[in-house]
């Protein structure tokens, strides 16, 4: 058998980036004036300097990559950009039949916390050279993101709001800490299964086929799992105990190659949901409204559901057309039935093609991680990528009556400061680390004495447990 | 506003939208990266010693002359994809010295390839690389050894600093080490044309 293995020559893409990027920008533009003209007859005054600041914010991150990530992933900034511009568009659609404008409206927050945003992930790119340094925080950021988690119940601090007690305020902002702690987990899980992942994996007893761990590696499962049990029963949040989860299970089961592991997380949730179920009547009206939500009885107490799905089926196939329906009549239409607003007004090809970006997004957070070369920035890539398409599939799944709704903020869309932030360094962290994956392989230098350690043969020092 | 002029700019937002996953999938399809792994030489050998088969059934006689001519070729492109094919005999050195091979002279002309030609991975060749080539187990390997007896950065094959043209291997600090022949390697040590090198279960030679 003849083979050749050659290590391809990646080019950077930059170039194609800016493309779909001026794609991007028009799509978002088109959209926005669109909206004006069915609703106002008009093109938007302030679209100059809206549409310029818009260009220049995004088109700064494409610089930076120049600058500093060259082979970074050519096509996630783009996508970012189209899914974050449409829900700004859908926001502001709604403000304007709200007859909020100006700096009353929530486009107006919404589109200083893009600034924000975009600009933290600017920061990381910038500031972080390589993903591999997050690995010296895995403990810290295991701290963190257990805080974050907690925070919402510390009283005085933790805000209920519609039944789930996710929220904390501070002054006059509010705040979901758990968007945040997902990145944190994401870095601590990765960090400390590629430690702890050879134990994890090939200890155990073959049992129907699957391999079962022993008793003792079950411990960081069972941390896990009461940790999503304390949200459950304290926060009253089905979504964010999922998301969290689901989050160290997957990175458990990438880690280890086990399917075992998400047998034992599936039953282990299960329980806890039946558990959740027979105890709180929260959870019990949740899966009655999922189940019908046409009833009389569950019209009268919530017709959120209901109004949205309505909504996506008057869209039909090509939608109504941005600022001709009638989204507003959906409760939270801008930010857990955001994709019921746009499926009403893009229809089933605009929703569909929202969901096919989101698709694209997540392969290449995929791609990135089989592409990079360390063990850690391929689960942390895992992680963060799936913490996303996760978080995507409970909250669309629940808008579309699939699952339960839980509410939680469809990433790049849905109005709310914390979630837009993080998952914009979600984007500046899949960047950083596919520029890791795709940069030529590193040159090792020669023409030092072999016994002088060259910067890339720098041994890392890995304390074990 | 026109009704006609809203309907078009809805239709055309979403042929704008899908335009541009068609074009975000474009660029994706062109975007490659990380190791190519091509079976070159052996296919097209095949593939003309198969066509020759059917020529050689249909007219016999001119046929013979034909499919000598062709199994030539054949070895000669497999040849050139560094195959360790039929027609090119492969000699491993079993005594262990640096033998250039191929009635070349010691020294003259540099190798260009590296050929793994025994173990798991035989038949895979290596383009020798000005930055070098790192061999092990982990993945970020250029020749990357599934060997219970290969070290994670075992060694590395790379231009000798001091002799334009040679190129040197060195053993990485291997737990079971790497062997010229029987003689473990202690330090950076010149390789040549027909030089094989002993990892674990895995030998590699280096070719011109």
């Amino acid at each position: 058998m003849t083979t050749t293995v050659e290590p391809l020559t990646p080019r950077t893409r930059r170039n194609s980036e800016l493309g779909l990027l001026v794609l991007a920008i028009g799509i978002v533009l088109l959209a926005w004036v669109t909206t004006d003209l069915n609703r106002n007859g008009t093109v938007p005054a302030n679209i100059i300097p809206i549409a310029g600041g818009f260009t220049v914010l995004v088109l700064s991150v494409h610089l930076v990559l120049r600058w500093k990530a060259a082979y970074a992933d050519p096509v996630l900034l783009p996508i970012a950009t189209v899914l974050n511009g449409l829900g700004l568009v859908m926001i502001h659609r709604l403000d304007l039949a709200r007859g909020k404008l100006g700096t009353d409206g929530d486009a107006y927050r919404q589109i200083i916390w893009t600034t924000l945003a975009v600009a933290l992930a600017v920061a990381v790119i910038i500031v972080l050279r390589d993903h591999r340094l997050l690995r010296r925080y895995t403990y810290v950021s295991m701290a963190v993101g257990f805080v974050l988690l907690l925070l919402p119940l510390v009283p005085g601090l933790g805000q209920t709001i519609n039944g789930s007690q996710i929220w904390i305020s501070l002054g006059p902002l509010n705040f979901q800490p758990g968007e945040f702690a997902k990145i944190a987990l994401a870095i601590f899980f990765a960090g400390y299964l590629v430690q702890t992942r050879d134990v994890l994996s090939l200890a155990g007893k073959r049992v129907l086929g699957f391999t079962f761990p022993r008793g003792r590696d079950l411990g960081p499962i069972l941390v896990a799992w009461l940790l999503a049990v304390l949200i459950l029963v304290f926060q009253k949040d089905l979504g964010t105990a999922l998301l969290f989860f689901g989050l160290f299970v997957a990175m458990l089961y990438v880690a280890t190659e086990r399917v075992s592991w998400i047998a034992i997380g599936l039953l282990l949730f299960g329980a806890a949901v039946a558990f959740a179920l027979s105890a709180f009547t929260h959870f019990q009206k949740r899966v009655d409204l999922w189940l019908d939500p046409f009833s009389p009885d569950n019209l009268e107490r919530s017709n959120q559901l209901a109004n949205g799905l309505w909504g996506m089926a008057s869209g039909g196939l090509t939608g109504t057309g941005l600022g001709a329906g009638r989204p507003w009549l959906t409760s939270f239409a801008e930010s857990d039935f955001i994709f019921s607003s746009l499926g009403e007004e893009l229809g089933l090809f605009g929703s569909v093609a929202i969901l096919v970006l989101y698709l694209i997004f997540c392969e290449r957070g995929i791609r990135t991680a089989l592409g990079v070369r360390d063990g850690f920035g391929k689960l942390l890539a895992i992680g963060l990528t799936f913490s996303v398409a996760f978080q995507l599939f409970i909250v669309i799944g629940g808008v579309t009556r699939v699952i339960p709704l839980t509410g939680l903020t469809t990433p790049f869309m849905s109005l709310g400061g914390s979630s837009l932030l993080a998952n914009w360094v979600i984007v500046a962290l899949l960047l950083r680390i596919s520029d890791q994956a795709r940069r030529p392989m590193p040159e090792i230098p020669v023409g030092v004495a072999s016994d002088d350690p060259s910067p890339a043969e720098v041994t890392q020092v890995v304390r074990m447990s | 506003m026109s009704e006609l002029t809203l309907t078009l700019l809805r239709l055309g937002l979403l042929a704008l939208l899908w335009i541009f996953i068609f074009s975000v999938v474009a660029v994706l399809r062109t975007d490659l990266y990380g190791t190519a792994v091509s079976r070159r030489g052996q296919r097209k050998a095949a593939k003309r010693q198969a066509k020759e088969q059917r020529k050689a059934a249909r007219a016999p006689q001119p046929a013979a002359v034909g499919a000598g001519g062709a199994a030539g070729a054949a070895g000669v492109a497999a040849g050139a994809a560094g195959a360790p094919g039929a027609p090119v005999p492969v000699s491993a050195p079993a005594d262990g010295a640096p033998a250039p091979r191929w009635g070349r002279g010691r020294g003259k002309g540099a190798p260009t390839t590296l050929v793994v030609t025994e173990g798991p991975l035989t038949g895979t060749t290596l383009p020798l690389r000005s930055g070098g080539l790192l061999i092990g187990r982990n993945p970020e390997c250029a020749l990357v050894l599934d060997d219970d007896y290969a070290s994670g950065r075992h060694c590395r094959i790379y231009p000798d600093p001091t002799n334009r043209g040679g190129w040197v291997v060195e053993d990485l600090g291997s737990t079971n080490g790497t062997f010229i022949g029987r003689d473990k390697l202690t330090s950076a040590r010149p390789v040549e044309i027909g030089t094989t090198l002993r990892i674990g279960k895995t030998v590699l030679e280096l070719r011109g």
